[in-house]
């Protein structure tokens, strides 16, 4: 195979998934024939060589349409490519489109879109989580092998484990956030979906790394990950904080974690118990946070460099050009966020809120250090719950936000956290919303670990390690074909890097 | 502390330079007052002398300030709603009387 052939495969499975799924906002096949042709011509030796790859729509693409799925931007087209972009194309891969999001990457079921809601290729009635909802379909249909999305609250992590593959939030700083459009700052961070954790050390190794076009880029050097990826997690402490994954998770998904965690001991890692007392804080401060971020950030929308403006009336004022222009271009829940980050920040209210959310924000952390003085790594579930149904949480944005129970601290920390398949539950009786179940269908469920700063290389060696001795990563939802290649082994064509 | 007034969230509009219509007035009301009386549990924490984390580097981030390559003004004024490019400005409603 080479690569135009793996690219005309790549958008023959989107043409036939994408009116089920909703996942994609823009395809960009001419450019991607194109690079295909090219990288046959002049073999990359990169080690992503004809991958095709999706990215979410929060990453400029130089003259490709980059929308954060929020009509604000309608009309946009960088000028220029994000370093995440750059690298990717330098290791051989071709993107052939851009993934629907949660706008602005501010959800967790990627309903808040302008553009549409994505479906879970589990279940087409339910939410494939987000804000990286396409990308995880995407990868989960096995349109594409590799998906890139960002995470500021569990925005990888959440859709990887609700869509039953394997997705990561690197170390705050490990990857470049040059060219994303920032959603809070603090948190926000870029990693891959694939199917396995081979295949995320791989586009890792290819994305990570310093970048002095990013003021938070780390100098951490990235070690090879492939060698990283021994099997052997013998000896490796798994602390489980037991008081905090006890409250509120679904039965189902505790048993797939306890399982998951008989997979390792069976392969010599201990289970230690372990406090987090403040995780449960998470989701109180990560929305003081993230809110106040955005509210600050979303400011350079103001409909005078890029995307939409509200059609004026002759005498009608900067200001009131602003205030019509917000107002048309976000959407419910960016606005909600914006309101709120604007009022915690706001005189009177600092200290009570944004200023104690940063103080609780550092008790977060200080459990997290006691707690990697007994352990290596921390497992949780990844989420309380399987997908949700469409609809069944968007009138209450408290009740979308507990979702990211266990996602949030790694954010907050700045930890890398991984999230990988360990089960299916029944889809039968489960949720509240409208739609019709999928008669027999299954949902997803995953687990999480979350490690030492700059130390992805032992969660991606666990999950290698827990892969080899499991399947769930493999199966494949109904609507994607069973015959269809998953990884980038399987995927990749002639004029990769030799092996 | 929690309960918000439509007073106080037509304020923050104001501030956040959002023209919100009379039905969003309500709707963020309710919610924006679900939302504070959720996150109020953080207060009863007890931070005395906690430092705050702002972001979790421990590093500063300034570097030699050496002038680079940059967009061109012209890249830069093509993705504007109204600008004109000949004289390399960005155009707004009139901000002077």
């Amino acid at each position: 195979m080479n690569a135009v052939t793996a690219v005309e495969q790549a958008l023959a499975r989107l043409t036939s998934a994408e009116p089920k799924l909703s996942a994609f906002n823009t395809v960009t096949a001419e450019r991607a024939l194109d690079r295909a042709r090219a990288l046959d011509a002049a073999p990359s030796g990169g080690l992503l060589h004809g991958i095709p790859v999706a990215l979410k729509d929060n990453m400029c693409t130089a003259g490709v349409p980059t929308t954060a799925s929020s009509k604000i931007l309608s009309g946009f087209v960088p000028p220029y490519d994000a370093t995440v972009v750059k690298r990717l194309e330098a290791a051989g891969a071709i993107i052939i489109g851009k993934t629907n999001l949660d706008e602005f990457a501010m959800g967790s079921s990627t309903e808040n879109s302008a553009l549409g809601s994505t479906k879970n290729p589990w279940d087409l009635t339910r939410t494939p989580g987000g804000s990286s909802g396409g990308s995880a379909a995407a990868v989960a249909a096995r349109v594409v092998p590799i998906a890139l999305g960002s995470d500021t609250g569990g925005s990888i992590r959440q859709p990887a484990a609700l869509c039953g593959i394997t997705g990561m939030k690197p170390t705050y700083g490990r990857v470049s956030r040059y060219g994303l459009l920032a959603f809070a700052s603090s948190l926000d961070q870029i990693g891959p979906f694939t199917i396995t954790a081979a295949d995320a050390a791989r586009v890792l190794q290819v994305i990570g790394g310093f970048d002095a076009r990013d003021s938070t880029s780390a100098p951490e050097p990235l070690p090879d990950l492939a060698a990283a990826l021994t099997g052997d997690v013998k000896g490796l402490r798994i602390g489980v904080p037991r008081a905090f994954v006890g409250e509120g998770v679904d039965a189902a998904v505790l048993a797939a974690f306890e399982a998951a965690l008989r997979v390792f001991t069976a392969r010599g890692a201990t289970i230690v118990d372990i406090e987090l007392p403040h995780a449960g804080y998470g989701i109180p401060i990560y929305y003081l946070i993230c809110t106040a971020e955005a509210s600050s950030n979303l400011a350079r929308y103001d409909g005078v460099r890029y995307g939409h403006r509200a059609r004026l009336q002759k005498d009608d004022t900067l200001q009131q050009m602003y205030e019509r222009t917000r107002d048309e271009g976000f959407g419910p829940e960016v606005k909600r966020r914006i309101m709120l980050g604007t009022y915690v920040l706001s005189a009177g209210y600092y200290d009570a809120y944004y200023l104690k959310a940063q103080q609780v924000r550092t008790l977060v952390r200080r459990d997290y250090d006691r707690a990697f003085e007994a352990a290596d790594v921390v497992a949780t579930p990844t989420t309380p719950t399987p997908a949700f149904k469409l609809g069944e949480k968007t009138s209450d944005p408290v009740q979308m936000y507990l979702n990211d129970i266990f996602t949030v601290s790694a954010n907050l920390t700045g930890l890398p956290s991984i999230s990988v398949p360990c089960g299916f539950a029944p889809s039968g009786a489960r949720g509240t919303g409208t739609g019709e179940p999928d008669a027999g269908s299954r949902l997803p469920i995953g687990f999480q670990l979350t490690g030492r700063p700059f130390d992805e290389a032992t969660l991606l060696r666990a999950a290698d390690a827990f892969q080899r001795d499991t399947t769930f990563h493999l199966e494949v939802p109904a609507l994607a074909e069973a015959s269809t290649s998953t990884t980038v082994m399987a995927h990749q064509p002639e004029g990769g890097p030799i092996v | 502390m929690s309960t918000l007034s439509r007073q106080d969230v037509q304020r923050i509009a104001e501030l956040a330079r959002l023209e919100l219509t009379s039905e969003e007035l309500d709707l963020f009301t309710r919610q924006l007052g679900d939302i504070l009386s959720y996150v109020e549990q953080i207060r009863a924490l007890d931070t005395t002398g906690v430092e705050p984390t702002s972001q979790v580097m421990n590093r500063p981030v300034d570097r030699d300030d050496v002038p680079g390559a940059t967009l061109t003004r012209s890249e830069l004024l093509g993705n504007a709603p109204d600008a004109a490019p000949e004289a390399g400005l960005f155009k707004v409603p009139r901000v002077i009387g």
